[in-house]
């Protein structure tokens, strides 16, 4: 990595003492931090077993349970309809007709600017819809959305010639989207596909501002437990690595697929390939340019 | 439409105070985002450690857990602050994670050989750095910038749950008094347009001033 950056040379001797130097110093001072915290944490009490004796019982611990099942449930509910919807609405964006064009963008664009929590609290509190779906809903409409325009760049990424070789052999408008584009699209857009979904993963902690019963709320409700001298940090600390994590692996699973498809051959083919034929063809500069 | 013209005050209070929250938790982001980015591109390894674990962490925390940990635990400790002001903190925190990704990817952007021929001539680091990096890092950066400012904006709604004043917050007030609730969304709505739309609008002219097409 260092070697990479137009920042500063490949450091000499002298300079790696300094940098050392440097390094044990911010070192030290982060330490000091985290000691400092710990001491904070130590001194409010917030390790007494008081205050951890609530996470032993086991009607407890099946709330806890219970919450991440439902975040989890709306999470799963919310990618698979927003996957859905942002197909639809690709469809729509590329659509041949003009209307059908321009009414997918209009949505698309709408929920897009819209904060995602405007459109739950709408459909929580005007249209008077239960939590789950209303979470849901809000969110396949603003990560749909988001989808589509992920979708249609991927679509138009795929080289020109693609498109053009497939109707020249005779195919339709929807073969040629279904067998030759969207395949393509799909494996080059999936990593910002799975990110988008971390995003969804996230924002199910929304529901916890519409009293759904999610994990967020299960900790609220043992935090305000009166019985355990009002236990907040104790379940943040047990809460938030466990909310973090399971967002963290996503991302990760998000970056193993952009560096595993980096490698392979047949994505490096759609790559590479439309470099040679695109330099012969005259005119037309964002051939050449593409991914 | 009398929703809006009978609670002027009401919905302009909103208004300025997710204007504010989007303002200052703004500079705190690009700040603490700027720091971050720095210490990741260092060549001090604890210095980057410290910049990649700040941006994994908070890039992957729910802001709404960030609030929750923020707004109700900081009290805790004894630090007793405005709510507006641990919103600011929470937001500018969270926004900065990504705020610094998007500097460190502009700042790799820069060809290695501009850094080596700015060396070369005899500048210093500060002077390689300050004349020709970040010029051309803050070219390619307006408008990845400018898409988060407006997740800033949009996540901003989130505070107005936690008893900040602003724009959302709104609602509980007039569905209280009676008003028609679907009109009193439609007026949120449209207020956070304008905020979301002029900030598209203000990167856009710094786009068209200072962007290049590469």
């Amino acid at each position: 990595m260092n070697d990479s950056t137009a920042l500063y040379d490949i450091p000499g001797p002298r300079t790696l003492r300094r940098h050392r130097l440097y390094g044990v110093i911010s070192a030290l001072a982060i330490l000091a931090l985290i000691g400092w915290i710990l001491y904070l944490l130590f001194d409010t009490g917030q390790f007494a077993a008081e205050k951890w004796s609530p996470f032993e019982y086991k009607g407890i611990q099946e709330l806890l349970l219970r919450g991440l099942g439902n975040t989890l449930k709306a999470f799963a509910y919310a990618a698979v309809l927003s996957l859905v919807l942002g197909s639809v609405l690709a469809c729509g964006r590329l659509s041949d007709h003009r209307p059908v064009r321009w009414t997918a963008t209009l949505l698309v664009e709408f929920f897009r600017a819209m904060p995602v929590l405007v459109m739950i609290f709408f459909i929580f509190v005007a249209l008077k819809v239960q939590p789950l779906p209303a979470l849901v809903a809000g969110l396949t409409l603003y990560n749909g959305s988001v989808l589509a325009e992920v979708f249609r760049a991927g679509v138009n990424s795929v080289d020109r010639g693609q498109r053009e070789a497939a109707y020249a052999l005779g195919m339709r408008k929807t073969q040629v989207m279904t067998h030759v584009l969207a395949p393509q699209a799909v494996r080059a857009m999936l990593p910002a596909i799975i990110s988008q979904l971390v995003v969804a993963l996230k924002d199910t902690s929304l529901g916890y501002l519409i009293t759904y019963e999610e994990f967020l709320h299960a900790g609220k409700l043992i935090a305000s437990n009166l019985d355990y001298s009002l236990p907040f940090i104790p379940v943040v600390m047990v809460i938030s690595p466990i909310y973090i994590g399971m967002c963290m692996l996503l991302s990760w699973f998000a970056t193993w697929v952009a560096r595993r498809q980096r490698r392979n051959p047949k994505t490096e083919a759609v790559d590479i390939a439309p470099a040679e034929p695109g330099t012969l063809l005259p005119g037309d500069p964002t051939a050449t340019g593409r991914k | 439409m009398d929703v809006l013209t009978d609670n002027f005050s009401l919905y302009a209070e909103g208004f300025l105070g997710t204007v504010q929250l989007t303002f200052f938790s703004s500079l705190l982001a690009l700040a603490l985002g700027f720091l971050m980015a720095a210490f990741r591109v260092a060549p001090v390894a604890s210095l980057r450690a410290i910049g990649t674990t700040w941006v994994t962490v908070l890039r992957n925390t729910p802001l709404t857990l960030l609030f929750f940990a923020v707004l109700l635990g900081l009290p805790r400790f004894g630090l007793v602050l405005p709510f507006a002001v641990f919103a600011v903190i929470a937001l500018g925190c969270y926004t900065s994670a990504f705020i610094c990704e998007a500097l460190r990817s502009g700042i790799n952007t820069v060809p290695t050989g501009q850094g080596e021929a700015a060396r070369s001539l005899g500048m210093n680091f500060g002077q390689t750095l300050s004349f020709v990096v970040l010029p051309q890092a803050f070219r390619t950066v307006i408008p990845p910038i400018g898409s988060t400012l407006i997740a800033l904006a949009k996540n901003s709604a989130i505070a107005g749950a936690f008893s900040v004043t602003e724009l959302l917050g709104t609602y509980k007030t007039l569905s209280e008094l009676g008003y028609n609730i679907v009109w009193t969304f439609v007026w949120i709505a449209v207020g956070y347009l304008i905020i979301t739309l002029s900030i598209s609008a203000l990167f856009n002219v710094l786009e068209k001033r200072y962007g290049v097409a590469r």
